[in-house]
C-alpha cells in the first residue's frame, strides 16, 4: 500500500493504468474516457435558469443536451479522486488560491492579471475543445489509441499553438 | 459479445466512479500542476506529454485487442480537416494560458488548487457556452469544410491495424524511452 502513498508514480505507470481506466470504459460504459462535453451541458444547465426558451431553441443544446450523463459524473467524480489521491501523498492537502509558481516568476503576483488571462485561457480552453469536438481527454487519450485522423490532426495542432505560444511568453523564464 | 454497456442509474454511478479513477490517476501523475502542463509546451519537463503517449500506446494495444475479440466497440470522432485543426490551434493557446485542460483543471480542485475552479472552470464554461451559441452559424458552412467521415489511420492506409500499431508503439514507445534516459 505504499504505492498508494507516493507522491508521484513514474509516467510509465500512470500512462499504463490510464489505458487500462479507458479499456474499461470502452466496455462498461462502450464509451470513452473524456470530459469536454459536461462543460457545454453545464452551461446550458446554467444558462436555462435565466432564458430557458433560448437554450431549448439552440441546435447544439439540441444535440448536446442540458443533462446529467455518463459523462457528467465523470467529471463529478474527477475532484474527489484527485483529493483521495493527494491526501495519501506525504504532503498535506491544503486548499488554496495561491497563483501557480511559473506564473509568478513571469508575471508577478498580481491577482486582477491572472483573472483576466486565466479566464481567456479557459474560454478559448472551451470553444476550442468544442470546435475540435474533443479535449484532451475524448480527442487526444482516446482517439489518439484508436488511432483516429481526426484526433491526431488536433493532437498535433494543439501542440504546435501551445508550444508556439510559450516560445514568446517564457522565453525568458 | 460486445460491451456491457451497463445502463440506467447504475450507468451514472459507473461514470462517478470511472471519474474518481481517472482523478486518482491525474494527481498521482502529477499532471494535475499549472507548472508542468507550462513547462510541457515550453520544452522544459516533458511528463505531461510521456504519461499521455504511455496512455495512448497502452490503450491502442488494449483497445484494439478487445475490438478484436469482439467485447468492444470503436468511436471514432469524424475527420472535419477546418474544425479539427482551428479548434486545436485555438485550444492549444488556451491551455497554455490557463495552464489547465478539462479533466486536470477540474483535478487541480480536488488537489486544492483553486486557480483552476476560479478562472479555468468560469473560463471553459463561458467558451463552451460562446461555442453554443457560434454553432448556428457555422454548422452548414465551416464544420463542413474537410469533411472525411469516421476515418483511422489503418482505414486510410487500407492496412491492418496491427500493422500500424506495432510500428507506431515502437517508434513512439522507443522516443518515450529515449526521452526518458535525457532527463526530460
Amino acid at each position: 500500500m505504499n504505492w498508494l502513498r507516493r507522491e508521484e508514480w513514474p509516467w510509465w505507470q500512470a500512462g499504463l493504468l490510464l489505458g487500462l481506466l479507458n479499456m474499461a470504459v470502452f466496455y462498461t460504459a462502450n464509451y470513452y474516457l473524456s470530459a469536454s462535453t459536461t462543460f457545454s451541458r453545464a452551461a446550458g444547465m446554467l444558462m436555462g435558469i435565466f432564458a430557458p426558451d433560448h437554450v431549448a431553441a439552440n441546435a447544439y443544446w439540441q444535440q448536446v443536451k442540458p443533462i446529467v450523463d455518463w459523462q457528467f459524473m465523470l467529471i463529478l467524480g474527477v475532484p474527489i479522486g484527485a483529493y483521495i489521491a493527494a491526501r495519501l501523498s506525504p504532503r498535506a492537502v491544503k486548499f488554496t488560491a495561491e497563483l501557480p509558481r511559473t506564473w509568478v516568476d513571469r508575471f508577478g503576483d498580481n491577482s486582477a492579471r491572472r483573472w483576466g488571462v486565466g479566464v481567456l485561457g479557459g474560454i478559448f480552453v472551451g470553444f476550442g475543445a468544442r470546435l475540435a469536438d474533443g479535449c484532451t481527454s475524448g480527442h487526444a487519450l482516446s482517439g489518439g489509441l484508436q488511432l483516429a485522423v481526426s484526433s491526431w490532426i488536433f493532437l498535433a495542432a494543439m501542440m504546435l499553438s501551445g508550444m508556439t505560444m510559450a516560445r514568446f511568453i517564457f522565453r525568458r523564464a | 459479445m460486445g460491451p456491457l454497456e451497463i445502463t440506467g442509474t447504475a450507468r451514472l454511478v459507473l461514470g462517478f466512479v470511472t471519474g474518481i479513477l481517472f482523478g486518482f490517476i491525474l494527481q498521482k501523475a502529477q499532471v494535475t500542476k499549472y507548472d508542468k502542463i507550462v513547462a510541457f509546451f515550453a520544452l522544459k519537463d516533458l511528463t505531461v506529454l510521456k504519461v499521455m503517449l504511455a496512455a495512448i500506446l497502452s490503450g491502442m494495444v488494449g483497445v484494439y485487442f478487445l475490438h478484436g475479440i469482439d467485447l468492444v466497440n470503436l468511436h471514432i470522432k469524424p475527420t472535419l480537416l477546418g474544425a479539427n485543426i482551428l479548434g486545436g490551434l485555438i485550444f492549444g493557446v488556451g491551455m497554455l494560458l490557463l495552464g489547465f485542460c478539462p479533466g486536470t483543471c477540474v483535478a487541480a480542485v480536488g488537489e486544492g488548487k483553486l486557480d483552476g475552479l476560479f478562472r479555468g472552470i468560469v473560463g471553459i464554461l463561458i467558451g463552451a457556452a460562446l461555442y453554443s451559441e457560434v454553432y448556428p452559424l457555422i454548422q452548414n458552412n465551416f464544420l463542413k469544410m474537410g469533411d472525411y467521415g469516421k476515418l483511422t489511420v489503418p482505414t486510410l492506409l487500407d492496412m491492418n491495424p496491427w500493422l500500424v500499431i506495432v510500428p507506431v508503439v515502437i517508434i513512439l514507445g522507443g522516443s518515450l524511452v529515449w526521452l526518458d534516459h535525457k532527463g526530460l
